[in-house]
């Protein structure tokens, strides 16, 4: 195989890890937007929903789109949980404390994950087939096609909701201005719960999906949610075209450096790309709020 | 100002005496080994808390100076067969090296940025422990760091041990103690209100932020190397993210800007574990019901919290005592 078809390779493998990461980084925007809270139980709604599907798989004789449909909401339901019994009731608006309980949040998530499912990774069938599809010089699974299918499902819907729906477009003026939208009679505490479980919700599916690539264990949710930060804040934190710009961007600049340099440095170029972009330009590509900074 | 200082001296002389007399009575060698871990926490915590407490800017990266603290001496004196104190001082250099090539950029942000970025930091900080095996042992770890020495006295009980690490941390609470009530205490809570007010009198804030960043790295640097030799194997593992947040933790349940707190912080988030522990797989899930249930009702710490709630009780029981006179 020669270096172009590599190439080919790395970007196929980074595009679809890619899309887990900005599917993601969408979940942080979504419950920044609302709360401007940094929300670091994230990654464990993937881990959940990937953790979730596998057991209504295995124990269960449910089609494996049902027992997506279920994993889904029952992830959604834990997000709508941690909103409810943890964030609102916080006395402190203080980011500090709100990160910690979040971290809490994601430490009893994890703990309460490995009592269910012990600590070994588990699998799952690929939706359809294994057989690889070849493309050019590289070869794809056909688990990647449906992980990019439903990461672009998830952006469409989420599109629609934003600019369609009522609830939608209420949760876009929270964004905008909280106070503001409090006037003009929006329940912003509602709003912030549904922030929390569409975000629950999201993670979910994007942790379905990859789980017949990647497998799934207690503890893949604590670096994927903080890789899935970095798509974030690559493409600016609180623009939802950032995130998934970001999210790419940083699944093909991973699978580039894991394959040219060294997969052992891979987890590190994340946070690489992270800290140049915090230290060249906080807004982030496509961020446009306003980074303190002076 | 001198009042204060006489104020100081005995709080930390009586201490100091409390903890001079704990091995009288604790001779237990697990008990000792929980004692000299809550004092190696103090002291990360100790300076943590200068940075967060005081001047308000947060580090989610702290494990990787205690880290750097640990493998410097590890590696100088396991590979390297240099002696352990030239060793620590060597780290000690090094981690204000480095600090100072991650503080200059990333003090210029604040909030969650400065949060992220120091998260990354010591990520990629712990990646490099990792991965470097050829000097760092990788992941298995770095076995046959020696034990320290004064003179020609070997510190290889615990008890010994005992004195050394927590004569070094009651050195660095009193310091702490002296720079926080200090013009440039001042300054750092004055950047904690509000960081324009506090140049707009003259504050130099960024240098001064950049300073109390490399003191607390400094605290986290020797509180490694003081790690390192005592259990003489040291693995990335220790060095994670999670270890970060964990001393986040200890700054806050002991209450921001509060040396004693912070004291107190270390203490129970050392032993809390240990307490845990016979939850066997459970206590991960205890641990983090703590950690929300504090924060979610006490944001203030422990300590604070606690006399929130002390004053709430009385002055239900006064209103009580009042209504029932009256009716």
């Amino acid at each position: 195989m020669d270096l172009s078809n590599q190439i080919l390779q790395y970007i196929i493998s980074g595009i679809t890890n890619g899309a887990i990461y900005a599917v993601i980084a969408l979940g942080f925007t979504i419950i920044y937007n609302s709360t401007e809270v940094i929300n670091f139980a994230q990654g464990e709604f993937v881990m959940l929903g990937g953790m979730a599907v596998i057991a209504l798989d295995s124990m269960t004789n449910l089609p494996l789109g049902f027992s997506f449909l279920l994993a889904v909401l029952a992830v959604t339901l834990v997000g709508l949980a941690l909103e409810r019994f943890t964030i609102r009731p916080a006395k402190s608006s203080d980011p500090i404390a709100l990160i910690i309980i979040t971290v809490g949040a994601s430490i009893f998530l994890r703990g309460v994950a490995m009592m269910f499912w012990g600590k070994d990774s588990l699998g799952l069938r690929p939706f359809t087939g294994s057989t690889p599809i070849h493309l050019g010089g590289a070869t794809l699974v056909p688990q990647s096609l449906w992980v990019l299918g439903v990461t672009v499902m998830v952006m469409a819907a989420l599109q629609f909701f934003y600019k369609r729906t009522i609830t939608g477009k209420a949760m876009r003026a929270c964004a905008f201005n909280r106070r503001a939208a409090g006037l003009v009679g929006i329940g912003v505490n509602r709003m912030v719960l549904v922030s929390f479980g569409l975000s629950a919700a999201i993670g979910a599916a994007a942790g379905i999906v990859v789980v017949p690539i990647t497998l799934c264990g207690y503890d893949v949710g604590i670096m994927l949610g903080l890789k899935g930060f970095c798509a974030a804040v690559l493409g600016g934190l609180g623009s939802s075209p950032g995130s998934i710009l970001g999210g790419f961007l940083l699944g093909v600049l991973e699978a580039l450096g894991a394959g040219l340099i060294s997969s052992g440095f891979k987890d590190a170029i994340a946070f690489f790309v992270l800290l140049l972009v915090l230290f060249i330009r906080p807004s982030g590509l496509l961020g446009s709020k306003e980074v303190k900074r002076f | 100002m001198s009042r204060f200082l006489g104020y100081k001296s005995v709080q930390v002389g009586s201490f100091g005496l409390l903890l001079a007399l704990v091995p009288v009575v604790v001779t237990n060698r697990y008990y000792l080994n929980v004692l000299i871990f809550i004092g190696i926490h103090t002291l990360l915590v100790v300076g943590l808390n200068l940075l967060m407490g005081y001047a308000g800017q947060i580090s989610l990266g702290h494990a990787a100076f205690f880290g750097l603290g640990a493998y410097t001496s590890g590696i100088l004196t396991a590979t390297y067969k240099l002696s352990p104190w030239p060793a620590m001082v060597i780290a000690v250099v090094l981690t204000v090296a480095v600090a100072l090539l991650v503080g200059v950029p990333a003090l210029k942000l604040s909030g969650y940025y400065l949060a992220m970025a120091t998260l990354g930091f010591g990520i990629i900080v712990y990646i490099f422990f990792k991965e470097l095996v050829w000097l760092t042992g990788g992941p298995s770890g770095l076995v046959g760091i020696p034990k320290l020495s004064i003179g020609n006295v070997v510190l290889d009980e615990p008890k010994t041990y005992y004195f050394l690490v927590w004569a070094i941390t009651l050195g660095a609470i009193a310091l702490s103690l002296n720079i926080v009530d200090s013009r440039v205490g001042r300054a750092l809570r004055a950047i904690h209100d509000s960081e324009p007010a506090a140049r707009a009198s003259g504050i130099y804030t960024a240098r001064l932020k950049i300073w109390v960043f490399v003191v607390s790295a400094v605290y986290a640097s020797v509180a490694g190397s003081l790690y390192a030799h005592f259990i003489t194997f040291i693995s990335p593992s220790s060095f994670d993210f999670m270890f970060s947040i964990k001393l986040v933790t200890m700054v806050v349940v002991g209450g921001m800007a509060s040396i004693w707190g912070a004291v107190f912080g270390a203490a129970t988030l050392t032993v809390l574990p240990e307490v845990l522990a016979v939850f066997h797989d459970f206590d991960i899930v205890i641990f983090g019901l703590i950690l929300m249930v504090v924060m979610i009702f006490m944001p203030q710490g422990l300590t604070r919290g606690a006399l929130d709630l002390w004053e709430k009780y009385r002055l239900q029981r006064d209103v009580a005592g009042e209504s029932l006179s009256g009716g």
